[in-house]
């Protein structure tokens, strides 16, 4: 048995100051590293569950996003023909033929402006989209010049609030209704009729074309064969998977930037736990050697202040993932690169950021401690106990 | 003490020097020296003269230039650094000037750290933690901490850790030089009683006179060479 792990944290409990102090450098860092993660996981999250696994997005080749995208009249009621269109309880295709067009809102109270997309929908738009719910008032009539929007835009754009006026495509648009669709990316848009839409947009093609398949494991022979008919120039995405290719680049900006900021901090928090060892074995020469006299071998020695950095860097992780799981309370609304439209989501701290923050306050708190107890290890036992 | 008995120390032409700058100080040279098994040696001499060194050698925390130390069956000075961490452990018990207890453990947790390198379990352990105690006279003190106990107090928990794995010999190192002359007879006395009691072999390096007086044997050293009183 070596020295008691109570040794390491009752001296780091004698110095609770020095402890609070570097900790909470070394916490500030992992909160930063926790934070980005989360960032980048909150923003994912949004974009991913905005799409269903079920749910099929057509889009013409090589477009990255809807706003990029065009698809025909012709090629539209082609894809609505195919065998693996679901049939809704109506008895008409579960396929909505969606505009997409991006216009510049002011927002409420700062008077900024930002881009909102404006979703042309059809009547099984909502169909596909079951988690999508009118919180209050009612559908826009077809043929109207009526629009609902999403929860998250209604409360921070002007005009965009229920009663509410909007003016845009050379009309004005009434906002009927405002709808509920939880955290994805929907609650950011504005939805009305499709075929209104084109006309004041002096649009001829959809942006995309939606549907749900019969059966969900016929998506590759469909995707291979529509990618292949040569009436058809579209490629066909599952819709979780094209929510999560618009949310790759930003996600991967965001833990990039996280990670070369905390990299950077870090040599800092490194360099403050060193120092604190340093002056920890400093001021324990005597009860090193004292321990080296009565027995203890040297990997005794230097586990003792591996693990006192250790549990160093634990306290900084702990502290740094405790105020960083406070930022789940707020909502970020940023631009979507993909799409050029703002997006609201929040901060969200999942099991595997938590672990991977606890581990990162860990290799700091390692990489602190490693030279002291390397020091700590080595010393004289004899020049040690004349330290006294 | 038994004469015809073999000497649990045995010292032969031992030499020491160090190293200041790229001077060479001879601090023992030549030292041939034993012990008897239940002997209470005392070690004195002007500073400088070589008695730490000399305990510290015996002790197995520094080691020799040349020459030979047998304590009991085993020559230390043939062990590595590693043998001898794991024969000081069981062998050699450690009394300070200065206590050296380990501030942020209680007096029970101290006397329980050399217990650790043992393979005695937990309820072991405790057994020889409270009998110690119990020897030096501290069995109600045992959860304090150093800082909440006398200079003499804190000495007694050091010899409590010095005895409790049952070392064949004590090394003292001004034991009672940090204590008022109360607090040092009651030490002294009780190193008395570990010679006479508990047939402990006992070298203990002093100014004290007082505490000289104690010892069966006065060795004194002087530039580095012995003489016996």
């Amino acid at each position: 048995m070596g020295i008691p792990y109570s040794y390491s944290f009752r001296n780091l409990w004698t110095r609770r100051l020095t402890t609070l102090l570097t900790a909470s450098g070394m916490g500030l860092v992992v909160f930063v590293f926790a934070a980005t993660l989360m960032l980048a996981e909150g923003l994912q999250q949004t974009l991913v569950q905005t799409g269903s696994p079920d749910n099929v997005v057509v889009l013409r080749k090589s477009a990255n996003s809807e706003v990029q995208s065009g698809v025909e009249r012709a090629q539209a009621a082609l894809l609505e023909s195919q065998p693996e269109v679901a049939i809704g309880p109506d008895g008409r295709p579960l396929l909505a033929k969606e505009l997409v067009v991006l216009i510049n809102l002011r927002k409420r109270g700062g008077n900024k402006p930002a881009n909102v997309v404006i979703r042309g929908v059809s009547a099984a738009s909502l169909q596909l989209r079951p988690a999508i719910g009118l919180k209050v008032g009612r559908m826009p009539r077809p043929g109207s010049v009526e629009v609902i929007a999403g929860e998250s835009l209604a409360r921070r754009f002007k005009g965009c609030g229920l009663g509410e006026t909007l003016r845009f495509g050379m009309r004005d648009w009434r906002v009927v209704g405002v709808f509920d669709a939880g955290s994805t990316g929907f609650s950011s848009e504005i939805w009305g009729d499709a075929d209104q839409m084109m006309q004041a947009f002096r649009r001829q093609v959809y942006s995309s074309v939606i549907f749900r398949l019969k059966d969900t494991n016929a998506f590759d022979a469909y995707k291979a064969r529509v990618e292949g008919d040569p009436r058809l120039t579209v490629e066909a995405k599952r819709e979780t998977r094209y929510y999560l290719d618009q949310s790759e680049a930003m996600s991967r900006f965001l833990r990039i930037l996280g990670l070369v900021l905390t990299v950077v901090f870090s040599i800092g928090a490194v360099i403050g736990a060193t120092i604190t060892m340093y002056a920890a074995v400093a001021n324990r020469v005597t009860e090193i050697g004292t321990l080296r006299a009565l027995g203890f071998q040297r990997k005794s020695i230097l586990l003792a202040f591996v693990m006192e950095a250790l549990l160093l860097g634990l306290c900084g992780g702990l502290l740094g993932v405790g105020a960083a799981s406070f930022m789940q309370l707020i909502t970020i609304s940023t631009m979507n690169w993909a799409s050029f439209s703002e997006l609201a989501f929040s901060f969200t701290l999942t099991f595997g950021i938590l672990w991977k923050s606890l581990l990162f306050s860990l290799v700091m708190g390692f990489i602190g401690g490693a030279l002291p107890a390397v020091r700590a290890s080595r010393m004289n036992i004899v020049e040690a106990l004349r330290a006294t | 003490m038994d004469a015809a008995a073999p000497p649990i120390v045995v010292i032969r032409n031992l030499t020491k020097s160090y190293r200041r700058g790229s001077q060479s100080i001879q601090v023992l040279s030549g030292i041939n020296f034993d012990i008897a098994r239940g002997e209470f040696v005392a070690l004195m001499g002007p500073s400088g003269s070589g008695k730490s060194t000399l305990l510290n050698l015996i002790a197995g925390i520094d080691s020799a230039d040349e020459g030979s130390i047998r304590i009991g069956e085993q020559e230390i000075t043939r062990l590595s650094e590693r043998e001898l961490a794991h024969w000081r452990a069981g062998h050699v018990g450690f009394i300070f000037q200065f206590y050296n207890l380990i501030p942020v453990l209680t007096a029970y947790e101290n006397v329980e750290l050399p217990l650790l390198l043992t393979t005695l379990k937990r309820r072991e352990r405790r057994e020889h933690v409270e009998a110690v105690l119990s020897v030096v006279g501290l069995a109600d003190r045992m959860d304090h901490y150093p800082s909440q106990l006398s200079g003499g107090q804190q000495q007694r928990v050091a010899i409590a850790r010095a005895i409790v794995t049952d070392p064949e010999i004590l090394v003292a190192d001004e034991p009672t030089g940090d204590l008022d002359r109360v607090s040092a007879e009651e030490i002294l006395q009780l190193m008395d009683r570990l010679v006479r009691e508990f047939k402990k072999t006992v070298i203990m390096v002093t100014h004290d006179p007082r505490a000289a007086e104690k010892a069966h044997v006065i060795r004194h050293l002087e530039k580095g060479e012995l003489s016996v009183t």
